[in-house]
């Protein structure tokens, strides 16, 4: 008698998964964006996608400065509007944790707290050996990171070792653990324009949440295609099958991409209708962007005067 | 209280020109009917839209005069001449196209979703599709010089007005016929602003002729000794009493008429996709489709999968103002029609399947009925056999792809089915075996102008669509 393998019951959990229709999931997502969103409701949703964003900036060429001004941004979105919420989380480099955290260290005026979120695991390629990517994360952590976005071993994935994909995030997610016990939340991103079929990210979003992901992420921001709202709904599908089967609850986070109010709009239609109302909040749901947040802004100042301002009535950062 | 509540998103009727009487078109003019006026209402609201013309036998035969005078120049044209006029009204409706879907909507009660994004482009998709055969149908297979037939008439239900009238018009006109076009009696509106659209692309006088008006007047046409052909869509029972009516005589006829496709669900299916099909399948339009997916047929393995995930995306169906942008149910189309479903469903009940209705509010006004499926049904149950043209769905299962076949084949119609598994192979075995005119694979209810459609059995005789539907309006000559 044999016993089964961990590696034999990850593959069974993988090739066991309903396929994906290509055409089909297409359809439903263009569907889902002819949703007419006006008025009260459009006003709810800015306000809510707002408070979703991770205020992200990862270039070389990031500074102290960049970094405090952004966290300034996500303090205070519209200066001009006090009413207006803070953003979600800002996202940086692990070498900036420190100083985004000193730069929010001060509570927001809405009262939320602002997490900072730091890409780890040799971002956005992922190609180091693990205990390099375990030291990345160790060193976000140690610098305060409440979040650790993380990016799996495509080529591993691609080549159908499923197993080193785990092990990798489960390493990881210990890795994330604090001195104090406590733990920062780990997003895994799957680049999903690498992965390429809708088969391979049904396969990442169950492999990813098996492993203990406390968020799946579709994209880094820096290969194109990023997000989605295709593979947005199919991770949100997996998500939500996900809690059924196991009773576990995973955030989703569209990355890279998502520019406008509209788009932004279609992405929470499409949260609303296919994993459900639970995860329309910040702790389920987020938008790793930049440049949205200031469509966001001018839609929402749009909203309240009644007139379209413009894009020198909003901060750049 | 939901917390993502959608505020209302109507479309305006500002759009439409609704006038307080319509008229019949008959010889490219408005003229009143000699039978006296009926009214049409919204569904929805049961607000009275317009009166209408009935037209007596007496207009029907004027129609039909004015079909076969205009025969002769038209049937003569070069079909290049003959294509400018469809090209120019498959451009005029893309036009109008908003104004369309929303007299369509209002007259109907399908949603706005549905006629802006489905009908109206595919209205004007039929035209432009036939427009471009009008000067090829030496090519059509029907030898180096088909004939038209002549004179047309044309009678079309209520569930797509505006597509059944292309569906009829294009292929009749650009094989070189006339025609005298009758719509249904709950839906005349969009076939009177097309009159209009004929007018405006100076189509010549009789070439298209309108008869409104119910039973009677179809009746009136279709017996009328002066048509050669009868193009027919609607009820088998009323399709058997035309079969039964021109016997004997030298007209042509192609009925399309009822269904009771089967939706079949393997368990390599793709689920999420196969929930969405299957919610196409037979909530497109309220079920009012006579290829809708009415009978699923899931494999027992993926039973409780399957009606879990149909139950909750069913939760989610917006059920209100047609007009609304956000609706995807919309008004059943007569109060008639309405107590027709409700007695299939109670028939359901009373044979012990099991009701579920998706939790949605009705509103107080209009006719309606909530999205329903009904479990544990077999294939003796009268909901499983017979045609309810409403938002009903019966459950059925089986265990192996013959027991699939055999059970999707068990039935007196023969016009659509669906499959869905990921495994190519079994997409072909099953397209082979299965007997139906129309077979989808991994979808439903798609349509195209240049696919054939049409049924096996009671659901009747001849092809609609693609080089196919030409057959049906020209006399072949041997090669």
């Amino acid at each position: 008698m044999t016993t089964r393998t961990a590696d034999e019951s990850l593959r069974s959990l993988l090739s066991g998964l309903p396929g994906v229709d290509q055409v089909g999931l297409e359809a439903r997502a263009a569907s889902l964006g002819t949703r007419s969103i006006k008025t009260d409701s459009k006003k709810w949703a800015i306000d809510l996608a707002i408070s979703m964003v991770d205020l992200t900036t990862l270039e070389g060429a990031d500074t102290p400065g960049k970094v405090r001004s952004l966290a300034s941004k996500a303090r205070v979105p519209d200066p001009s509007d006090p009413t207006c919420p803070s953003t979600a989380a800002v996202c940086v480099y692990p070498d900036l944790v420190a100083v985004a955290k000193e730069a929010l260290g001060t509570p927001a005026p809405s009262g939320r707290p602002i997490n900072v979120a730091a890409v780890a695991t040799a971002f956005p390629s992922g190609r180091a050996a693990l205990d390099i990517k375990l030291a990345d994360t160790r060193d976000a952590v140690e610098a305060g990171a409440d979040e650790i976005d993380m990016v799996i071993d495509r080529g591993a994935f691609l080549a159908g070792d499923y197993t080193r994909v785990h092990e990798e995030i489960v390493a990881v997610k210990e890795a994330c653990t604090r001195a104090d016990g406590t733990r920062a939340h780990l997003k895994v991103i799957f680049e999903t324009g690498e992965l390429q079929t809708y088969d391979n990210v049904r396969k990442a979003s169950w492999l990813a949440m098996d492993a203990g992901a406390d968020f799946i992420k579709t994209s880094t921001g820096k290969v194109q295609p990023a997000a989605t709202l295709p593979v947005t709904l199919l991770m949100l599908e997996a998500v939500r099958d996900y809690r059924l089967a196991t009773g576990t609850q995973v955030g989703v986070k569209p990355a890279g991409g998502i520019r406008t109010s509209k788009d932004a709009i279609k992405y929470l239609v499409v949260v609303n209708e296919i994993a459900g109302e639970d995860w329309l909040t910040p702790d389920w749901f987020r938008f790793g962007a930049s440049s949205l947040l200031n469509d966001l802004l001018l839609q929402r100042q749009k909203m309240t005067t009644g007139a379209y301002s413009g894009p020198d009535y909003v901060t750049l950062d | 209280m939901t917390k993502f509540e959608y505020s209302p998103a109507p479309e305006s009727r500002a759009i439409v020109d609704l006038k307080s009487s319509y008229g019949l078109f008959v010889d490219g003019e408005f003229v009143d009917g000699t039978g006296g006026v009926f009214k049409t209402i919204s569904p929805a609201t049961e607000e009275v839209l317009a009166e209408v013309s009935e037209a007596s036998a007496a207009d029907v035969d004027r129609a039909v005069k004015a079909a076969r005078k205009a025969f002769a120049a038209w049937s003569a044209l070069p079909g290049r001449e003959r294509a400018k006029y469809l090209y120019r009204i498959a451009r005029l409706v893309a036009e109008r196209s908003r104004e369309f879907a929303v007299l369509e909507t209002l007259d109907n009660g399908k949603p706005i979703k549905e006629t802006r994004d489905v009908d109206i482009p595919l209205v004007s998709q039929w035209f432009f599709y036939y427009a471009g055969w009008a000067d090829k149908l030496a090519y059509a297979g029907l030898g180096p010089n088909p004939k038209p037939l002549g004179v047309a008439g044309q009678v079309i239900p209520w569930n797509f007005p505006l597509m059944m009238l292309a569906w009829k018009i294009a292929p009749a006109l650009a094989a070189g016929n006339t025609v005298v076009l009758k719509p249904a009696e709950t839906t005349p509106l969009t076939a009177l602003l097309f009159a209009e659209v004929c007018q405006q692309a100076d189509l010549p006088p009789g070439v298209v002729n309108i008869v409104t008006g119910a039973g009677e007047t179809g009746q009136a046409l279709v017996q009328h000794p002066g048509i050669d052909k009868v193009a027919f869509t609607g009820s088998t029972a009323v399709g058997k009493a035309i079969a039964r009516a021109i016997a004997g005589t030298s007209k042509k006829a192609t009925l399309e008429l009822g269904g009771k496709a089967a939706n079949v669900v393997f368990d390599d299916a793709p689920i999420d996709q196969a929930v969405e099909g299957i919610v196409n399948g037979i909530f497109f339009n309220q079920g009012h489709v006579c290829c809708a997916g009415s009978r699923l047929l899931v494999q027992e393995s993926v039973y409780d999968e399957v009606l879990d995930k149909l139950k909750r995306r069913m939760a989610t169906l917006r059920l209100g103002d047609p007009l609304d942008k956000n609706t995807d149910i919309g008004a059943i189309n007569s109060a008639e029609q309405l107590a027709r479903i409700k007695a299939l469903a109670e028939i359901g009940d009373a044979e012990g399947a099991d009701r579920w209705s998706a939790p949605c509010e009705l509103p107080t006004n209009g006719f309606w009925f909530a999205p329903t499926i009904f479990t544990g049904v077999s294939q003796a149950h009268r909901i499983a056999r017979e045609e309810i043209f409403g938002p009903v769905l019966s459950v059925l299962t089986f265990r192996t792809p013959s027991e699939a076949v055999e059970k999707a084949n068990n039935t007196p119609y023969g016009l659509s089915a669906g499959v869905w598994t990921e495994k190519g192979s079994r997409i072909l075995a099953m397209a082979d075996r299965l007997r139906a005119g129309v077979v989808w694979a991994n979808t439903f209810n798609q349509f195209d102008p240049a696919s054939p459609f049409g049924g096996y059995q009671e659901s009747g005789y001849g092809r609609e669509g693609g080089r196919h539907g030409l057959a049906a309006y020209l006399e072949g000559s041997p090669a």
